[in-house]
């Protein structure tokens, strides 16, 4: 290990002193699917670079919290000009560590439900949480959440664990914005419907198509993998008559990029078509911006929810931990 | 034997030094051994400074992690990793035995490398595997669900838990064994057979006492490598209700970002460990080593017709337990598009980052594992015989294996937090995770060279001694030879567990490392579970590969 | 070659090893075969492990010849010896096992490969240096292990029950074959046994162990004759002296 560091930093510096020689650069710090081959990434970095002419870097790290931690641990020193990827259950711990600048880009292009005004976050996709069933073994599927709670314990779903998970940490709070203080009691009703509580979306996902829970909690966009990339309908989300609970991604400006003029640009283009285009097909998500093309129609076959849920990230950050503790005492009954 | 009766006469493996009990002469064969502890100890202690100096900003967390919380679920970590750990052990010894009583079958080399595939898998794609055949939707749920009298409930809850882990462990339990076994000193087989032992006297005489020196370590081994245990824990758990310690401190890293509660969860998580390992370690006191090893190698067992019919379905039965899921796991890959990945050119570079990583964790870990091994070997000679192992030769040994319950994140945080200032993060996430895969899979090659190369010293001990066959000499023309097929064993172990981890690198960004677990994990989270499928068979494939190149190994070597 | 045998002396050497308290106050002959015999557990392989040093003893002194070796590592003091069993390294051949008598390391010249050649075949093991220890027999392998001796060519040599496993027939060969080696090379030979009659074939003195002390020495014939002392004749049985 010892030996190893200084021939490493050797590298590093010969690296940057490289890469000072090149054109400008915009470094981005964002998650792996984001960065994948079938990702976003590659086209928006294409069409970026096409209209600036620098440089787009992307640096990738396993996920949006794993984001959060890097930029918070790397502090001020940080190689991020941009930090594409939290959610606004995220935003509120991340304003507080100081580390981001407001963004100054006009928002006449940013289109999410509720609207849209921080002035340091900027949206760039969203998604409604879902659950998600296999019509060929649920024929009548909750039209609630309410039914969902109190329907058939034969029939079972795979949820993620809110301390682990973003999409576990969505369901809470869905249930939340919906059963209030009666919430504890919602949950140990379901718990009979709960197959079992993964760490992970990918561990329920697989669980679903594995036949082995008939229904999972995903997203309302789900659906639309399977019938673009798999071409079968068998999916499908199912609408709450409560309605849905939103989960809005965000990018911002780090306090080290607010002196890159690039870092500006690339959030004003990220609300316009050249980037917002490529989001649904690739990150399966509903644009947050301007469109040049149609959604592909898969797309309007998707559930619409009636009514959008969200708690404001002041309220989530204030309360998760009292929440994550009354859902564990409720499921452990 | 004849020898050991004789009290006066000092059991051979044990030559005291020639300057009598304590002298302060350095003994030769330690210092690589404490350059060996010596990194561990920087890897895991540079992780806590890293994340004690993070911890500063913000204290309270520690003590806030000691709440009634923590007590319920320190307790269920305990008390799973405990049934896990007799649950695979327990069949691990009469599986052991009815291999080592059956030296030469059809089939036999092949059995034994599918033994090592499930560790290289990752737990979700084992955990998969096996609900394909034990989950509600599982090939045998008509079967169960028949025998429950009602719909199969899958084995969701502690019984799933439990029969995940011993899909891990059985396995690997019974190679540590047999690899007891294959050490016991063919005098003892041979006076087994003059004796005309039947199968339950040459079990007690001369298979439990092999089976009980190797016993705690096998047994510490799988109850660290449970109480780490973290998908398999939620996947299968199906709730809250069985949350264990690794479960909390992933949280306090991730989500609460507290790094003092997570130094504090993982030191709880040592401390508990470590206390129940030392019953253990009690219970089952390392009996004196065995004098007498004949040079040949044969084997003089006859086993009756009953009994290789019970050895025989017993080999038969834990075969299908561990092959079932691995049948499926198989089956589902083979239904991806299998050419079309096999052509892509980021599973081509994975495969290649996969080897290349494996193979230099591999590497490090059989050297870490020889310099332990010789420094323990040094220090039990250097010891009078009676007087009480130092933490020193405890550290070398057991005390090793603790490294199993520090989680790979809390190492990986820690570290990051040190050198971010000083070098690229990312130009480090390669040597991070081959060190720390490394350090992982030190004890498992531990298991599989101490018993041969403790065997063989009592052989030779004195005979090198009075040789003058010192240092270098000895490690090359004594100590390396017998331990060619120990360490082949050790170095696939090492090799598949590093191939199947991920589990340093979420902080680093892995667009430096991205290896076929990693690509598998990618595909299965952006809906592409088919190609999740084919590559969870890629990389049993290669593993494989890996495996019959160490086993050629070390057989070229023993001759 | 004649590596003039050296007399072996335990000065008062006090030994305990958990049991009871062992005390050795004896003087081998330079130069002959001295038969160490008496009961089991009576400290006849402590006895050898003192002079080989692998035991140090907690009071007195050893010597060889004229030094003072209490203290001296294993592998520095005059002496070769063969263990009942395990001499061999069974991954390495009959030549390799014999060249570690002469360089630790096996880096051998042609002239030692040549001594080793010599030695083999001096012990009856012409042309065997590439089998492996597995591949021969009981008696064949002490014979590598004398061989190894005989190149080592160490004033004193120490032997522990060697031959207590090989049948009788080739017992006696053994013992002839080592009666010669002894003659030719005239080192002092201790060598512990059970068997009477290779103590009488070979031995021109002998020592018996009793309980930790030396029981009675003096000349073989002397001590299996009628006059010997009483206790080694209980040790020996009823049975009538040739």
């Amino acid at each position: 290990m010892r030996r190893t560091v200084p021939l490493i930093s050797a590298a590093a510096v010969a690296a940057s002193i490289l890469s000072a020689a090149a054109q400008e650069k915009l470094t981005v710090y964002t998650y792996e699917s984001f960065t994948a081959e079938w990702g976003p990434g590659p086209q928006v970095e294409k069409a970026f670079e096409a209209e600036c002419g620098c440089d787009l870097d992307f640096v990738s790290v396993a996920d949006g919290v794993a984001l959060l931690n890097r930029v918070r641990l790397e502090g001020t020193g940080t190689r991020a000009d941009i930090v594409l990827g939290l959610d606004t259950n995220l935003t509120a711990e991340a304003k507080a560590t100081g580390l981001f600048a407001p963004h100054g880009i006009e928002l006449a292009n940013v289109a999410v439900p509720g609207g849209w005004t921080d002035d340091v976050f900027v949206p760039f996709d969203y998604g409604y949480f879902a659950v998600v069933y296999d019509s060929e073994r649920v024929k009548s599927p909750p039209k609630s959440l309410k039914e969902l709670v109190e329907g058939d314990p034969a029939l079972k779903i795979a949820i993620q664990d809110p301390r682990t998970s973003t999409p576990g940490l969505g369901l809470l709070l869905w249930m939340k914005a919906v059963y209030g203080d009666g919430a504890a009691d919602a949950w140990a009703k379901l718990k009979g419907r709960v197959l079992t509580v993964t760490p992970g979306w990918s561990e329920a996902y697989g669980l679903f198509t594995a036949g082995e829970a008939e229904m999972v909690l995903s997203y309302t966009t789900s659906p639309a993998y399977h019938m673009i990339a798999e071409g079968t309908e068998r999916y499908q989300a199912a609408a709450f008559e409560e309605g849905h609970y939103l989960q809005i991604e965000v990018a911002g400006i780090t306090t080290k990029g607010a002196a890159n003029p690039l870092a500006a640009r690339f959030l004003a283009f990220m609300t316009g078509p050249g980037f917002q285009d490529v989001i649904p097909e690739t990150n399966w998500m509903l644009p947050a911006g301007k469109t040049d093309k149609p959604l592909n129609p898969a797309f309007d076959t998707l559930v619409k929810p009636a009514k959008t849920l969200l708690f404001s990230p002041d309220e989530v950050a204030a309360n998760r931990k009292a929440w994550v503790d009354e859902w564990l005492a409720a499921m452990s009954r | 034997m004849a020898v050991r009766s004789d009290p006066t006469r000092p059991a051979l493996g044990r030559p005291p030094s020639p300057r009598g009990g304590g002298s302060a002469r350095v003994l030769p064969g330690l210092i690589p051994g404490l350059v060996a502890l010596a990194f561990i100890a920087l890897l895991i202690g540079g992780a806590f400074v890293g994340l004690l100096v993070e911890a500063a900003r913000n204290p309270a967390g520690a003590v806030s992690a000691f709440d009634t919380y923590l007590l319920r679920i320190a307790g269920f970590t305990l008390w799973q990793a405990a049934l896990s750990t007799v649950l695979s052990v327990a069949p691990a010894i009469v599986v052991a035995r009815a291999l080592s009583r059956h030296p030469r079958f059809p089939g036999r080399a092949a059995l034994l490398r599918l033994f090592s595939l499930p560790l290289a898998l990752p737990a979700v794609v084992a955990a998969l595997g096996m609900l394909a055949l034990y989950g509600r939707a599982g090939f045998l749920a008509p079967l169960l669900g028949w025998f429950a009298g009602g719909d199969w409930p899958g084995i969701y809850g502690l019984s799933g838990i439990l029969a995940a882990h011993v899909f891990f462990n059985l396995p690997l339990a019974s190679r540590l064994l047999l690899e007891a076994l294959d050490a016991v000193p063919d005098d003892r087989w041979r006076l087994a057979s003059q004796l005309g032992m039947g199968p339950r006297a040459a079990f007690n005489l001369v298979e439990w006492p092999a089976i009980r020196v190797a016993l705690p370590g096998a047994a510490g081994l799988i109850f660290m490598l449970c109480v780490a245990s973290f998908t398999v824990v939620l996947m299968l758990g199906g709730g809250p209700g069985a949350t264990t310690l690794e479960v909390a401190i992933y949280q306090a890293l991730r989500f609460d970002f507290d790094p003092a509660r997570a130094v504090a969860l993982t030191l709880a998580q040592l401390v508990l460990t470590v206390a129940v390992i030392a019953m253990l370690a009690r219970i089952g006191a390392d009996p004196a080593r065995e004098p007498n090893i004949a040079v040949s190698r044969r084997r003089f067992v006859a086993a009756s017709t009953g009994e290789t019919a019970a050895n025989a379905a017993i080999i038969l039965l834990a075969a299908l337990f561990v092959a079932g899921p691995l049948a499926a796991t198989v089956a589902a890959g083979l239904g991806a598009d299998l050419t079309r990945l096999a052509g892509e050119a980021s599973v081509q570079r994975a495969a290649v980052t996969s080897l290349a990583l494996a193979a230099l964790s591999a590497a490090l870990a059989v050297t870490l594992t020889l310099a332990l091994v010789l420094a323990r070997a040094a220090l039990e000679a250097a010891r009078r015989r009676g007087a009480d192992r130092s933490w020193l030769e405890f550290a070398s040994d057991t005390g090793a294996g603790f490294v199993l319950v520090v989680p790979p994140v809390v190492i990986g945080a820690g570290w990051f937090i040190l050198l971010r200032t000083i070098a690229d993060v990312f130009v480090l996430a390669p040597v991070m995770v081959v060190t720390v895969n490394a350090v992982m899979a030190m004890p498992f090659v531990l298991r599989a060279v101490r018993p041969a190369h403790d065997a063989a010293s009592a052989r030779y001990d004195r005979l090198a001694e009075q040789l003058g066959i010192t240092g270098w000499n000895r490690f090359r023309l004594v100590d390396l030879p017998p331990l060619r097929r120990p360490l082949a064993t050790g170095l696939a172990f090492a090799m598949a567990l590093s191939l199947g981890d991920l589990g340093v690198i979420a902080l680093y960004g892995s667009d430096a490392v991205q290896t076929l677990p990693y690509l598998l994990l990618q595909r299965m989270g952006s809906y592409r579970t088919q190609d999740a499928a084919g590559l969870a068979l890629f990389l049993g494939l290669l593993c494989l590969g890996l495996m019959l190149l160490a086993d050629r190994l070390g057989r070229r070597a023993s001759r | 070659m004649k590596s003039a045998g050296l007399a072996v002396t335990l000065d008062q050497a006090a030994f305990s090893y958990g049991g009871a308290p062992m005390l050795f106050d004896v003087r081998f002959e330079p130069g002959v075969i001295t038969a160490i015999m008496g009961p089991s557990g009576s400290g006849k392989s402590t006895l050898l492990s003192l002079v080989a040093g692998f035991e140090t003893p907690t009071a007195g002194r050893i010597l060889i010849g004229d030094d003072d070796v209490t203290s001296t590592a294993p592998s520095a003091r005059p002496v070769s010896m063969i263990f009942q069993e395990n001499n061999l390294f069974a991954h390495l051949d009959a030549g390799a096992n014999v060249g570690l008598g002469i360089s630790p390391s096996l880096r051998l010249t042609d002239a030692d490969r040549a001594r080793i050649a010599e030695a083999l075949s001096r012990t009856g093991l012409a042309g065997m240096e590439t089998r492996l220890p597995g591949q021969l027999s009981g008696g064949e392998r002490q014979r590598v292990s004398l061989a190894r001796a005989l190149v080592r060519d160490r004033p004193v040599l120490l032997l522990d029950e060697p031959f207590a496993s090989l049948g009788p027939a080739l017992r006696d060969e053994m013992i002839a074959l080592l009666a010669e080696v002894q003659g030719e090379r005239g080192m002092t030979v201790l060598f512990v046994t059970h068997q009477p009659e290779d103590a009488r074939r070979a031995a021109a003195r002998l020592v018996y162990v009793e309980d930790g002390r030396v029981g009675a020495s003096g000349s073989s014939a002397d001590m299996f004759g009628a006059a010997g002392p009483a206790a080694f004749h209980r040790y020996l049985g009823a049975r009538p002296a040739k």
